[in-house]
């Protein structure tokens, strides 16, 4: 059994507490806007925040999210208004395939919180995500814009 | 101004069988039912229109989005005919049970080779047209006045003398009960009013907040999960496995043979399935491959650059004899590794197999494949099955196989009446690619006394892709698209320069690796070979290597004018800033003609810091700018990954790359700043997705030899521990 807190909301689950919380996310609380891309902590397509910092979910024991106020994609726009980060990235068109973009946008908030003003060497030692289809041309542009917002 | 997260909510409807209604289970996707049910009794004013009541305009779309933007650029295609409201326009995939059904009205679904758009340009801005005829004629007939006196403009007809009025809704249903006209024109593109222009993509707003529902999110009520391995060797059997070590673990339902080489664990979530297969005692029979390497398959394709035998691409004078009369002679051998896709999402298929119906959920590129798998692994006959096209986490030639919907329904197969969702692992994903093929080049050039280069050699060994995939399209045995890039003429993939004695030649050796179309499929190296080539003669004779390809291109203007448009932008004439060292390239494939212009900085002789790619294309029509910067930005990564780091090696007849640990993938930090020209010339239609990919490599290597005096003929470039700075 596990306790976690997902977007605010508490969730007991019937699970080995060694599945990584990725995998608890999207097949046991449904919430699949969290992604599965390498399993080892490389890509980045399962970031979401715990505490409010970026973590890759695929690594982590869901033991270790317990007690702990996890934040998915699905929780990031508030009474159906987009996060800032969310707007930048609608503004300026970002996703190609989309299938990364998650992960990205969770690491984006995450910098952003910590640093509201990022440098580029900020968002090249931090961002650190895989996208195939290429769009890090975009992604750097909404980061600066949603600096702004 | 707040975006509110429902606004826009423009995918609803995707991946669900929204047209003729839908099969009651694909509704069930996490899809607000109400959208769906609105879907199923709109009006359709013909295969490619329907309008709805409200204004709404759903636009059907056939090719597969994985990121292109091919939805959104044909829907403008249509919009454009329509003459419709764009801010009214979404859109849908119809399926391709129904595109059998309805005798391919939609053409092929096929979505590759840079084809979505300029292959069915023709059909879907036709069917635009035809359905604005359509509209026109239903407000006539209500009006009782001829339809040559009534007009539409942004979704409303109108009768100029009457001043009467109406909408593209309102008439929506009289229309689609007409016969349709059988002559239509289409606009000139310089008309354009929707098509053309750098409007944003239809797609996003799902993509931002989690909610669209890729193939790997599909849920089915009763659904299980499985996990699969095949014979990591290629060609190699499954012999046994012990079931009974992992049924007692959570979760484990059914552990299946799935065809001759592959088992897989079902259980109840995919992570329970994972973990259970990675604990089950496997016997493989490794059968004759297992003694293949990197090395022997190195050895034969190196044998290759000198074999007697080879299929002539391209050929004029006499090589040999201008060759062996030649003042002086240049020599080189490069080779090309093989590389895997790598696709974000991993393979993955939902089946739900009956007696009497099978139905897959899945990310695929070739939609009438996908039905034909599901055809044949199902054995049930067509009109019993169905394939739901969902959106895809990356494409890049991989998803046009179906080997993985082939596996899914013989899972479902054992299981009838449970929906099965098959996915692989990442590692399952580098073990069973269809890799970029691996080849060598011999690239020979002679000069006469006075610096002419009078004559070229290019002999490629080498895999071809057509020999695996499609050997129907073989001639007498010979590979046309293994010359991609280098054919004498033609619109698709000409070479750029007039060489007097010229020939260039493949001398086919395929190795037991699956091969298949990767991003660019077989420009990636035919341009490293022929561009950096360029560069080594034009640096043996003492000339500027742009200069000495414009003496070989008079007679290739559109190659020589996106050449010129980078040299011109990236300021070839003058010299670089300190540091910074410039390379150049060009070609010419899928019907577009590419070039690119970069300059570098080379820190310690062996940290590469990419400052600018100037990329130039000639698609002769572009439908929507921004997106082509786009996919050219993307199309670097794509390609400079592969460059940097990318290569899948052979030991023991199996893969050893497993994940992005030893594939390594661009990152935001090594992304050049990219300033990207769309020049079209207009009267043809040429791809975008792939053709620039092949110009960022050889125009990185060029300027990284002007910078050390190192010329590297073998990738990826981490082999001789060059890297991004």
């Amino acid at each position: 059994m596990a306790r976690i807190t997902v977007n605010r909301k508490s969730h007991d689950i019937d699970v080995d507490p060694n599945t990584p919380l990725l995998w608890v996310l999207r097949e046991q609380v449904g919430l699949t806007g969290t992604k599965y891309g390498c399993g080892i902590a490389q890509c980045g397509a399962c970031t979401v925040h715990i505490d409010g910092a970026a973590v890759r979910s695929c690594s982590l024991p869901v033991s270790g999210a317990e007690g702990k106020q996890i934040t998915t994609i699905e929780g990031l726009a508030q009474n159906g208004v987009l996060h800032p980060v969310q707007k930048a990235w609608l503004e300026h068109d970002v996703p190609q395939c989309g299938y990364c973009q998650t992960g990205m946008i969770m690491a984006a908030v995450a910098l952003l919180m910590e640093k509201p003003k990022p440098s580029d060497a900020d968002i090249d030692s931090t961002i650190t995500n895989i996208c195939r289809c290429g769009t890090f041309q975009q992604v750097r542009a909404a980061i600066h814009a949603a600096t702004n917002a | 101004m707040n975006h509110v997260v429902r606004m826009n909510r423009r995918s609803f409807v995707i991946g669900t069988a929204a047209v003729g209604g839908g099969l009651a289970l694909g509704l069930e996707l996490q899809i607000g039912s109400g959208e769906a049910e609105a879907a199923a009794s709109e009006p359709e004013v013909n295969a490619w229109v329907v309008i709805r009541p409200d204004e709404t305009v759903v636009i059907r779309v056939a090719k597969s989005e994985m990121g292109q933007g091919t939805i959104t650029g044909l829907a403008q295609l249509v919009a454009e005919e329509l003459e419709c409201d764009w801010s009214k326009v979404t859109f849908e995939y119809p399926t391709p049970g129904q595109n059998l059904a309805r005798k391919q009205v939609w053409g092929t679904m096929f979505t590759a080779g840079s084809r979505g758009i300029r292959e069915s340009q023709e059909l879907v801005r036709n069917g635009g047209a035809v359905a604005r005829q359509m509209l026109l004629q239903a407000a006539a007939n209500g009006w009782n006045v001829p339809v040559s006196e009534c007009s539409a403009v942004n979704g409303a007809i109108a009768h100029k003398s009457s001043g009467r009025t109406t909408t593209f809704g309102k008439v929506a249903e009289a229309a689609g009960k007409l016969e349709p006209p059988k002559d239509v024109q289409l606009k000139d593109p310089k008309d354009w009013k929707i098509a053309g222009r750098s409007l944003k993509r239809l797609d996003t707003i799902d993509k931002l907040t989690g909610q669209l529902i890729y193939g790997i999110d599909v849920k089915l009520p009763g659904m299980l999960n499985a996990a699969i391995k095949d014979c990591p060797v290629f060609g190699g059997k499954l012999k046994s496995f012990d079931a009974e070590k992992i049924m007692g673990m959570k979760g484990v339902q059914k552990v299946v043979r799935v065809g001759e080489s592959a088992v897989a664990v079902v259980a109840d979530t995919w992570w329970q399935a994972k973990t259970a297969l990675d604990a089950l005692p496997i016997q493989w029979d490794e059968g004759e491959n297992a003694n293949i390497s990197s090395a022997s398959i190195a050895e034969w394709l190196k044998a290759g650059l000198d074999a007697e035998q080879a299929f002539v691409g391209n050929q004029n004078g006499d090589v040999k004899a201008a060759l062996a009369s030649a003042a002086k002679k240049v020599e080189a051998v490069y080779s090309y590794p093989y590389q895997n896709h790598a696709t974000m999402e991993p393979m993955n298929t939902t089946a739900l197999y009956m007696a009497d119906k099978c139905e897959v959920w899945c990310p695929t590129q070739n939609g009438d494949r996908a039905l034909a798998a599901v055809i044949e692994a199902s054995g049930l006959s067509a009109p019993k099955c169905e394939v739901h096209k969902l959106p895809l986490g990356g494409g890049f030639g991989r998803r046009t196989f179906t080997d993985y919907i082939h596996q899914a329904v013989a899972i479902a197969k054992e299981m009838p009446g449970t929906p099965v969702k098959l996915l692989w692992s990442r590692e399952e994903d580098m073990a069973h690619g269809r890799y970029h093929p691996i080849t060598q080049a011999k690239m020979v050039g002679g000069f006469d006394a006075s610096g002419n280069l009078t004559a070229l050699h290019m002999r490629i060994s080498g895999q071809s892709i057509f020999a695996s995939v499609r050997p129907e399209s073989l001639q007498n045995g010979r590979d046309p698209a293994t010359f991609q890039g280098l054919n004498p003429s033609g619109p698709e993939a000409a070479i750029g320069y007039t060489i007097p004695n010229l020939l260039i030649d493949h001398a086919m050796r395929n190795p037991p690796v699956p091969p298949g179309f990767w991003r660019g499929v077989n420009i990636n190296h035919n341009a490293i070979y022929l561009e950096c080539f360029m560069d080594e003669l034009a640096h043996s004779i003492g000339q500027d290597p742009l200069e000495f390809r414009r003496r070989l291109m008079a007679q290739h203007p559109k190659h020589l004018a996106v050449l010129n448009a980078v040299a011109e932008k990236i300021g070839w004439a003058k010299s670089p800033p300190q540091e910074i060292h410039r390379g150049i390239a060009q070609m010419m494939a899928f019907g577009s003609y590419v070039a690119a212009a970069t300059e570098i900085s080379v820190d310690n002789g062996n940290k590469i810091k990419i400052h600018r790619i100037v990329a130039a294309t000639d698609c002769g029509t572009a439908v929507n700018p921004a997106q082509i910067e786009r996919q050219i930005a993307g199309s670097f990564v794509y390609g400079l990954s592969a460059l940097f780091y990318q290569e899948c090696t052979l030991n023991g007849g199996r893969i050893e790359q497993e994940n992005f640990d030893t594939y390594d993938s661009m990152r935001i930090a090594q992304m050049p700043k990219v300033e990207s020209i769309v020049m079209p010339s207009g009267g043809f239609w040429g791809g975008v997705g792939e053709p620039t990919i092949c110009v960022a490599g050889p125009a990185v290597l060029n300027a990284f030899f002007n910078a050390t005096g190192q010329r590297i003929r073998s990738f990826p470039l981490k082999n001789h521990n060059v890297q991004f700075a």
